[in-house]
């Protein structure tokens, strides 16, 4: 019988003051996440593909802009896409039907992707496919400017898209997504003309409230079609890439 | 809401040290959250109400240190506290500015019951498994 409260329990045993005592652990609480998320990080760089993260709301035109990417860089980059959607393949068959090379993963009720599932999903989709290697990447992430922001999936960039018929205080509301972008995308621009409430001055003051210096450029991917400074913003970050994978390389040697 | 997942995260960290330490119970979970970290304070603390349950955590307190956001100028080098979406310089209103607390999502210290101090500490060496 237990001494202290008199219970039956054999060998029970209640903590006295002299067996407490507090650890300091000091470390991320995403440390699990983020030790995949370097795991994911080196194959890439093993392979020599720059991967980049899109993240944005729901409907502000990740897709589109994507089918528009491939026709641009048709001849002179290759790229895949791994979509993060809640439920359906819809995404990654509009993909395939424009002849990219596409991986559904469906979170079921998860409104982020995180680190293990694109590893889960990188062994089923492989960046060398019929001799073909991969530049470039793309994660299509879950619509969703709040939770994909904390899960590091390993890629190199981030980047945002903000479509106009949002509302131009969109960093201001959502800081911890913007400040995380590498590039800011303002998507559907050619609606500018038709909004009298998005203007992309405020955009970008609203961007630099957060203290950041973060680049942003315009595309429009609907009827009307420039996505050329954003082609060129990507072929740039992707020599880039190119050259610090050979610098590492020659320094690893 | 993707706190479930983060305060998930937290509790194999927790029990990770505990077994490390040969504890029987965890008492007392500081954590120390910014805004910046995309964490809400209390939703942490309702997701962690249903995640404690399980092995070593089910009867575990979780305490959070509120980290302020604070940033430094690179133009001008004073150092204040801001709003989180607010990062400018309260001197001379420039956004080159560092940030230096806010962005925080640290398991500070686990208190443990049952168990003497020890030497062992997890294996810095954890890898993910590959499967």
């Amino acid at each position: 019988m237990c001494e202290t409260c008199g219970c039956s329990i054999p060998d029970h045993k209640h903590p006295t003051p002299a067996d407490h005592h507090t650890v300091e652990v000091l470390e991320g609480l995403m440390s699990a996440n983020d030790r995949a998320a370097a795991h994911n990080r080196e194959h890439f760089d093993r392979g020599g593909v720059l991967v980049i993260n899109l993240m944005s709301s729901p409907g502000a035109g990740k897709t589109r802009l994507l089918e528009e990417t491939a026709r641009a860089l048709e001849g002179r980059a290759s790229m895949a896409v791994i979509e993060g959607d809640l439920e359906t393949e819809n995404d990654a068959e509009r993909l395939r039907r424009h002849g990219i090379r596409a991986h559904q993963i469906t979170t079921g009720n998860a409104c982020h992707l995180d680190a293990h599932q694109l590893h889960h999903a990188l062994h089923e989709f492989p960046l060398e496919h019929e001799g073909q290697t991969t530049d470039i990447l793309f994660v299509e992430n879950v619509g969703n400017l709040v939770c994909p922001a904390a899960f590091d999936l390993g890629q190199h960039l981030n980047v945002v898209l903000l479509s106009t018929t949002e509302g131009d205080d969109k960093p201001a509301k959502y800081p911890v997504m913007f400040r995380a972008a590498d590039l800011v995308v303002i998507s559907k621009a050619d609606l500018l003309p038709l909004l009298d409430d998005f203007s992309i001055d405020h955009a970008e003051q609203s961007l630099r409230g957060l203290g950041v210096e973060t680049p942003t450029l315009t595309t429009c991917a609907g009827k009307t079609v420039d996505i050329s400074t954003w082609i060129e913003w990507l072929t740039d970050q992707l020599d880039r890439h190119r050259n610090n994978t050979q610098e590492q390389a020659v320094a690893n040697q | 809401m993707h706190e479930l997942s983060v305060c998930q995260a937290l509790l194999d960290q927790v029990r990770e040290t505990a077994r490390a330490h040969h504890a029987d119970e965890v008492g007392l979970i500081t954590v120390r959250i910014g805004p910046l970290s995309g964490v809400e304070p209390d939703l942490l603390e309702q997701a962690f109400t249903i995640a404690r349950n399980g092995p070593l955590t089910s009867s575990a307190t979780l305490s959070i240190e509120l980290a302020p956001v604070r940033i430094r100028c690179r133009d001008c080098e004073q150092e204040c506290e801001v709003r989180p979406n607010r990062l400018l310089c309260s001197a001379c209103s420039s956004y080159r500015v560092d940030l230096i607390s806010g962005d925080e999502m640290l398991l500070a210290r686990v208190e443990l019951q049952g168990a003497g101090p020890s030497q062992n500490s997890p294996d810095p060496e954890r890898k993910p498994s590959h499967v």
